[in-house]
């Protein structure tokens, strides 16, 4: 079997964002990049199907710049066999989604994160699926292969559901799927000379052009209400912030 | 400009984002369809005038009472065809984002999720988008001659405005690709308020100690008619479902109140809840990061501050 991982390389969880250019570029100042969480998952998993199945090659994936290798190599020392790098910086899900597409011919499985947390579109998956006509379906929690069949748990509101497709297939993965693994020192020392294909993008049709970012306005001081007076605060959610 | 709006039903009604998503429609101006699949009454769909659909399409296929994401895009994007519609407004869920998506492929439109505001026309079709889980937003032009737009909640009051619409029977042929994935049973947590749309939110974290002391978190919440979260850890160790934690990794609330107690707010928490309205924070130690994102504090030991408020909460009615 071949499983195809696409992922995404985000500024960490604890990140503070910013921007510069009068709020037209990230900035990356003391900012450090991460394979995106919920990818993780995706890979984790990939790597314990790989375990299950002798012979199953696991392949990474991410449309990003030359700055994204070392999360790449994170992602091979974390046990992935090879990896392509679309050469091209991820604008929008539809031009990710259709660079993703014109790469993934002959994977059985293509596994995704739930969404990317910098532009968290939670798309890509089920604009692959389609442009692939392969069946899409995430956030994902639980997934196993029987045969050609695939049995999964996708979370809802309020919920989960059971769902079963066939491969060839594309999943937008989150927890519990798989733990997430940590690279170990062989891992980390095979990830150097493990193949990084770089090709560049197929086409570069943008449907959506980001224009400026912004940072939401600022919060008001707190206000402090002792515990002695508890009833205050139901008054003032009433009657100040009007929230009752 | 030709709106089209899906709207969501749940246990045969209307979700109310998907209320928010034809007040929004509304206030784009212009002609507003809204389309519902599955068995639903026909009153349910007849008030959804009120919020500004001039016409309701129902696809009454009992086939599609399950929301197969697939056979939905399907329904959607020939309806968009046969509508003309230049713009489908959804409000973000686990079905509706996917099925927006696909649409967006199969009519070649301009896609955006987590949207905010109203579009602005003056200078191309930009919309306001919620990025890097709510810590920033990116103004995006949308260049395609359509366009899909998933809302994200409170991008518009579903306020009343008085119309009536016209319910009208609407089918689309489906194949066996639109039912290739099947939904072969569904776990609901059945009686509960859905925590992605609920007004009010009370949460709980490590502080509140074990899942033994949940009763006097859900007695607030059941005063104040409010959903359930938690942190991380807590879903982690099993002392709460998985689906009720809430943050970056987890779920996103925009509540009119959010009230955590015993969580410190740690960012990836703080990401998941940074668009509530108004953030209550109790905590017993004063130097918890969480006071810095809240409107109002209490500094106390929960188990001493839960019953009180709750007892506050109920008098007050
Ligand atoms: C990649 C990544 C993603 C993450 N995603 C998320 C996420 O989506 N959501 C999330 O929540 N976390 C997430 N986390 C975890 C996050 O970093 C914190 O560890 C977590 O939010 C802490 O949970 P907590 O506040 O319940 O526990 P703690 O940090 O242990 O805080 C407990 C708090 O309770 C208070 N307390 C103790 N006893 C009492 C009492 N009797 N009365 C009142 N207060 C009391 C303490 O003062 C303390 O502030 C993520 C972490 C990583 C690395
Ligand atoms: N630049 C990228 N390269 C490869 N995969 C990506 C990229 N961006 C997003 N993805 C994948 O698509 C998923 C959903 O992303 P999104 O729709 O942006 O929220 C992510 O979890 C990744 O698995």
């Amino acid at each position: 079997m071949k499983i195809l991982v696409c992922i995404s390389h985000v500024p960490d969880t604890t990140s503070k964002i910013n921007f510069t250019d009068g709020g037209t570029k990230f900035d990356t100042n003391g900012v450090q990049f991460i394979i995106g969480p919920y990818d993780d998952y995706a890979l984790a998993r990939a790597i314990e199907l790989k375990e299950a199945t002798p012979g199953t090659i696991v392949t990474v994936l991410n449309v990003g710049l030359a700055d994204t290798e070392p999360t790449i190599r994170k992602a091979l020392a974390i046990g992935a066999d090879d990896a392509i790098r679309v050469n091209s910086e991820p604008t929008d899900s539809f031009f990710v989604a259709s660079q993703i597409a014109a790469n993934a011919q002959g994977y059985d499985l293509i596994l995704m994160g739930r969404e990317s947390i910098d532009y968290n579109g939670g798309v890509v998956h089920a604009m692959v699926g389609e442009l692939l006509g392969m069946p899409s379906l995430s956030p994902v929690m639980k997934l196993d292969i029987e045969g050609t069949k695939v049995k999964m748990s996708r979370e809802i509101e309020g919920g989960k559901e059971q769902v079963e497709a066939s491969l060839p297939l594309v999943a937008g993965c989150q927890e519990p799927i798989a733990e997430w693994k940590i690279p170990n020192m062989r891992g980390i020392m095979s990830a150097r000379t493990k193949p990084l294909k770089v090709v560049e993008a197929t086409s570069s049709d943008k449907t959506v052009v980001t224009k400026k970012f912004e940072l939401p306005a600022p919060k008001g001081a707190v206000k402090m209400i002792s515990a002695d007076n508890v009833a205050e605060l139901v008054t003032r959610l009433k009657t100040e912030a009007k929230v009752l | 400009m030709a709106v089209l709006v899906f709207v969501e039903v749940g246990e045969g009604k209307v979700r109310k984002s998907s209320l928010e998503a034809v007040a929004y429609a509304h206030l784009m101006g212009g002609g507003v369809t809204a389309i519902a699949l599955g068995t639903v009454a026909a009153s349910e769909l007849e008030s959804l005038g009120k919020y500004g659909a001039q016409k309701v399409l129902h696809v009454s296929d009992s086939k599609l009472d399950q929301p197969v994401i697939q056979a939905y895009a399907s329904v959607l994007a020939k309806a968009m065809q046969d509508e003309n519609s230049d713009v489908l407004v959804l409000a973000n869920s686990s079905l509706a984002t996917p099925v927006g998506a696909k649409v967006a492929i199969k009519t070649n439109a301009s896609f955006a999720s987590n949207v905010v505001e109203l579009p602005s026309t003056s200078s191309g079709f930009v919309v306001k988008r919620s990025i890097y889980t709510g810590k920033a937003f990116s103004l995006v032009e949308m260049k395609n001659q359509k366009k899909v737009i998933a809302l994200k909640k409170n991008a518009a009051e579903a306020k009343e405005v008085g119309g009536s619409a016209q319910v009208v029977a609407y089918s689309v042929a489906l194949n066996d690709a639109d039912f290739a994935t099947k939904i072969t049973a569904t776990e609901k947590a059945s009686g509960d308020i859905l925590l992605p749309e609920a007004e009010i939110v009370v949460s709980g974290g490590r502080g509140m100690k074990g899942p033994e002391h949940w009763g006097i978190l859900e007695d607030l919440a059941k005063a104040l008619h409010a959903a359930t979260g938690c942190s991380k850890p807590v879903s982690d160790m099993n002392w709460r479902p998985h689906h009720e934690h809430v943050g970056q990794t987890g779920v996103k609330v925009a509540p009119q109140l959010y009230i955590a107690i015993g969580i410190s707010g740690a960012i990836q928490h703080l990401a998941g809840v940074n668009s509530s309205k108004c953030i209550v924070v109790i905590n017993k130690d004063p130097e918890a990061p969480f006071f810095k994102a809240a409107d109002y504090g209490i500094v106390g030991d929960a188990f001493e501050v839960l019953p009180k408020l709750t007892e506050a909460v109920k008098s007050m009615k």
